[in-house]
């Protein structure tokens, strides 16, 4: 192992690819951000805090939660530094580091989400959105919804599963997941 | 992309959306693919792609839960695979991209999936899958006497998955794409130059971040309406969910609501398809109207046509009589 401990820019890179120390602070990305009015740091900010390895606020600050991973910022960053890449790698590494400042409600969606997979093989959203709401508490919103979507036919009480659901867990064991 | 063609026969992989809340993306793309009698065949024992879940949490998994669908329809000697699921899509097709060009992940898939994978199968949107039958699509359009698109115009949505990043985009121009808009222009239908085509209309936050998908949504909505668009057509079931059932929260009041259809219902309906086949009752927005104003255009149309062509008809008769005159008094 390096003794060296690598600044928060070079193992972004290592991981991904995404070179953050090449920004330059242009400010598309953040132009161009659909979340930028909803979360308290822009893109071009977290890149600042990359590029000044300012490791703890950048894992720890909820606006890395808000990035939808719409790319629009990747697709126009004059300098090819992948924004969005460099904000999912920092989303790995805070929950890896056990740092994660998620707001509740994302985290819980994206962990029933997975856990959905690895025992089922698939998303049945009926129960998707049961587990969502336990996790994160929000019992009450779109409870409307549910009728009309039934009446639809667009929503089903029975979830799918494969066959194969072994092969979903040994492929989360291999990429040492635990949703 | 090789044309296909009647009698050609892809992989079909509809993801979990289309198994549930967006089933008439399903019913039309299948409805769609039997008129033009391309086979459509279910992965065999498929699994979720992970969505944004995946490659939010970790790398690794976003590439291998797309790549065993992948590994699974190549054993099957499939070339090809339709995602009509603009996510599903986007993930396969970046799984693919992965493993062809890091090596680090590309190794390691085989393993992770526990099956061999040689990374040949070309993955397709609904958008590509309709492209390559544009010409027949095309034809059989303009050959049926009640294309109810002709003088419709229309909202082409594509978003975020569909045409970013860019080594996985739909059209060779991701900030000003036009694939969908030339299938709106196929059947007959004119694509309106619009603002917000490949804005995010908050995709996946839907359900957690359910604000930020109203205030996206809102400015889509409001920007095709700006630019008389009578419906807004999609390729995603995540843009569908947030255009079409979160729409009331969108709309002011007194605001008539703007429907929101699949490419693969815009299609089906150009060849004839009737409406209950392409689930078309199964939106939030009621299509019904759109349907209707259509098809009173379409009828006026046709009387339009039909008084002209009788009024040509007269004259040229008349036209005959008076020759016919002429000449007899010429004779006489």
């Amino acid at each position: 192992m390096n003794a060296t401990p690598r600044t928060l820019a070079a193992e972004i890179y290592a991981a991904s690819g995404a070179n953050a120390a090449t920004c330059y602070q242009c400010g598309k990305c953040s132009a161009g951000c659909p979340m930028a009015a909803d979360s308290s740091l822009r893109p071009h900010s977290i890149m600042r805090l990359v590029m000044q390895n300012r490791r703890q606020q950048a894992l720890t600050d909820p606006s890395i939660w808000y990035c939808l991973t719409c790319e629009t910022c990747s697709q126009r960053c004059p300098n090819g530094c992948d924004p969005a890449r460099v904000i999912d790698a920092l989303r790995e590494m805070s929950l890896e580091a056990g740092l994660s400042q998620v707001p509740r409600t994302i985290k819980a969606f994206h962990r029933a989400f997975l856990e959905q997979i690895r025992s089922n093989g698939r998303i049945h959203e009926v129960g998707l959105v049961m587990e969502y709401k336990m996790r994160s508490g929000d019992l009450i919103k779109d409870v409307t919804n549910a009728p009309p979507m039934f009446a639809r036919g667009k929503l089903s009480l029975r979830p799918e599963r494969i066959r194969d659901t072994e092969d979903m867990k040994r492929i989360f064991a291999k990429c040492g997941v635990q949703p | 992309m090789t044309a296909l063609t009647a009698g050609a026969r892809v992989a079909y992989y509809p993801g979990c959306s289309l198994h549930g809340t967006s089933r008439e993306y399903d019913e039309s793309l299948r409805a769609v693919a039997q008129a033009l009698d391309i086979g459509v065949d279910e992965i065999d024992d498929w699994s979720c792609c992970g969505a944004s879940s995946a490659h939010t949490t970790d790398h690794l998994l976003s590439v291998a839960l797309p790549a065993r669908n992948l590994a699974i329809a190549e054993a099957a000697g499939y070339d090809q695979v339709v995602a009509p699921c603009a996510a599903c899509y986007n993930r396969l097709a970046s799984a693919r991209h992965a493993v062809a060009h890091e090596t680090s992940i590309g190794e390691r898939i085989p393993d992770v999936i526990g099956r061999p994978f040689a990374n040949g199968v070309e993955v397709l949107s609904a958008i590509h899958f309709l492209q390559a039958a544009a010409a027949t699509i095309k034809e059989r359009a303009a050959a049926q006497r009640s294309n109810p698109f002709v003088d419709a115009k229309l909202a082409a949505y594509y978003g975020c998955l569909l045409v970013r990043p860019a080594e996985i985009s739909v059209d060779d121009d991701p900030e000003a794409p036009r694939a969908l808009d030339d299938l709106i222009a196929a059947v007959g239908a004119t694509p309106v130059d619009w603002n917000m085509r490949v804005e995010c209309c908050g995709g996946s936050y839907s359900v957690s971040r359910t604000a930020s998908v109203v205030r996206l949504g809102r400015a889509i909505i409001n920007d095709a309406r700006k630019h008389e668009a009578e419906a807004i057509v999609v390729a995603c079931p995540l843009c569908h969910s947030n255009l079409d059932l979160r729409q009331k929260a969108m709309t002011a009041r007194g605001q008539a609501p703007l429907p929101v259809l699949f490419i693969t219902q815009v299609v089906g309906l150009a060849l004839g398809l009737p409406p209950e086949q392409l689930g078309l009752d199964r939106h939030f927005v009621a299509t019904t109207p759109f349907l209707t104003r259509l098809h009173e255009r379409t009828i006026k149309r046709q009387g339009e046509e039909a008084r002209k062509q009788r009024e040509a008809a007269a004259k040229a008769a008349a036209k005959a009589e008076k020759a016919a005159a002429a000449t007899g008094g010429g004779e006489a």
